[in-house]
């Protein structure tokens, strides 16, 4: 397994978010996490990177506990984010913003930079562009090409979807499967369950910091309760 | 109005020495809000320091007569070396001790600016009772010979070095922090800390180093304040630190090359000012400044949304 969480609570003051979530994720799969609002799962991935306090349970990334390890050295573990809200510098260049992602590297590597102008030909154009002035899809594409230049084992995306439009969203999922395709393991957070079901090879369901059903992609987007509650079935 | 003609050249030459000192000075608190959201009240004491280690050093070398040449230089560089590590040593103390612990808590940002407030009472206190509370002169360390007459205006030796000096620190910053890897990482907490931790920054080295940068800017500008008035006291860096601030603020806190406007700027309001209504005014000049600028223009003059700020 590349990542094992096992038992995991995380609480804000006395608010419980996270009240004992294990999941797993093997080498070479994309895994979702989907749920409602406030389920947990942006506790999840910011956990994951180390920007949230355990209360209690274990992470452990490719065989090593990680649970207190601090959130720059996870990067260099192989562990990479792609923030909900994108977390674009906005007074930095799109250069510069790539040149970020592979801080914990040293200096970009050509080869990295290559990498992702090729999966976004768009952010090679836009070079010299201040982040803070791309359009929100240019934003993901960029978030998402910034994460892989630190050449992750696990890549992290919390809501690539949120905010696109339609022709950008169906972009994203083709390069999230593309990435996969490419080596690297993808843990995805989504309110956009049908399109992340349709690409993951397993998925969780969050609710209210519990995880309440597992399966394939597949079988859950056939599973009743699920589509009920996340494919459209009601105001959930 | 006609001491305002007749002084112009004078004024402006003043105004800048004095302002280039208030720049540097302020790009302590500029770096320091840029990556905390936080107001280092103790910054002013961290200056102080630097004017008492450049005493230090200006007796420890046994300076008696005035230094020329390529003796001055080496003067300049090391007094500007010791002043700048005491004063970026202290700074750093200053975040382990006063402002580290309470982030680690959590703690509102009311409560480290009442933590700032306290540590800039304790080292006034403290350099009075453990170095001197009198007034500290020192032996003068270069002539002050008139270059050049503009104008009105003589352009002493020593008003040239400050105003050379202080640009030439502030033109290594903005290179460190607009053309390194690190500066880079300097700004990215600036803008968003979460995300630049997710880059495999490490936040607290990143405020240590700001904290660090910042108090051996202070320090540089303790050295040039003390070849400029000769002349230190425990309580040095009280008005001269709200000048800076006032720099800061005007120029748009947060912003590097805003600190620099501010600073010159201040320098040369304060001056003209003065030529007009009399020098007596000059400290209710600047902080009129600065009440207007909170109240008309609070983001300053190259202020930003803080989202944008540029460390």
């Amino acid at each position: 397994m590349l990542l094992e969480v096992d038992e995991l609570h995380v609480s804000y003051g006395r608010v419980a978010a996270l009240r004992g979530i294990s999941l797993q994720v093997d080498e070479g799969e994309i895994v979702t996490l989907i749920g409602a609002n406030g389920a947990g799962k942006t506790t999840t991935l910011k956990t994951l990177s180390g920007l949230r306090a355990v209360a209690a349970g274990s992470i452990r990334f490719d065989g090593r506990d990680i649970t207190a390890m601090p959130g720059h050295q996870r990067v260099m573990a192989g562990l990479c984010q792609a923030p909900e809200g994108r977390g674009v510098f906005p007074g930095m260049s799109v250069a510069e913003n790539l040149a970020m992602g592979a801080y914990s590297r040293g200096k970009p590597a050509e080869a990295d930079l290559e990498r992702v102008f090729t999966l976004f030909p768009r952010l090679k154009e836009r070079q010299k562009q201040a982040g803070g002035t791309l359009s929100g899809g240019e934003q993901q594409m960029l978030a998402i090409g910034r994460a892989l230049m630190a050449r992750p084992r696990l890549l992290l995306l919390d809501e690539p979807s949120m905010g696109l439009a339609p022709q950008y969203i169906q972009l994203i999922f083709r390069i999230i499967a593309e990435i996969n395709e490419q080596g690297t393991t993808v843990l995805l957070v989504e309110q956009n369950a049908a399109q992340a079901l349709a690409v993951a090879h397993r998925a969780y369901v969050l609710e209210t910091g519990t995880i309440v059903k597992t399966g394939t992609g597949q079988e859950l987007l056939g599973d009743e309760s699920v589509v009920a509650a996340y494919l459209g079935g009601g105001p959930g | 109005m006609s001491n305002f003609v007749n002084q112009f050249w004078a004024s402006t030459i003043d105004g800048l020495t004095q302002g280039a000192i208030y720049a540097l000075v302020a790009l302590g608190y500029t770096l320091v809000y840029g990556v905390l959201r936080l107001i280092n009240f103790a910054h002013s004491e961290i200056f102080m320091i630097g004017t008492f280690a450049t005493v230090g050093v200006i007796s420890a070398a046994g300076i008696t007569s005035p230094l020329a040449g390529v003796g001055l230089l080496l003067f300049v560089l090391g007094a500007g070396a010791v002043a700048a590590v005491v004063s970026g040593g202290s700074a750093v103390v200053l975040e382990r001790v006063a402002y580290r612990p309470l982030r680690r808590r959590g703690a509102t940002q009311l409560a480290a600016l009442i933590s700032a407030i306290g540590a800039s009472l304790f080292l006034q206190q403290a350099v009075s009772i453990w170095v001197t509370s009198d007034a500290r002169t020192t032996e003068r360390v270069m002539e002050k010979v008139n270059l050049l007459t503009i104008g009105t205006g003589d352009l002493r030796a020593d008003k040239l070095l400050v105003f050379v000096g202080a640009m030439a620190m502030m033109i290594l910053l903005d290179r460190l922090v607009s053309g390194t890897r690190f500066g880079r990482a300097i700004r990215a907490t600036a803008q968003n800390a979460d995300t630049a931790t997710l880059m495999g920054v490490n936040i607290d080295r990143v405020i240590m180093i700001t904290f660090l940068i910042g108090g051996a800017m202070a320090g540089v500008g303790g050295m040039l304040y003390v070849i400029f008035f000769e002349v230190t006291n425990f309580t040095v860096g009280f008005v001269l630190g709200i000048k800076a601030f006032t720099s800061a603020v005007l120029g748009g806190i947060g912003n590097l090359r805003g600190a620099l406007l501010g600073g010159l700027l201040l320098g040369l309001i304060e001056e003209y000012g003065a030529s007009v209504v009399g020098a007596q005014w000059k400290d209710v000049i600047a902080f009129s400044v600065l009440v207007a600028v909170l109240m008309f223009r609070p983001t300053g003059l190259l202020g930003e949304a803080l989202g944008k700020a540029r460390a």
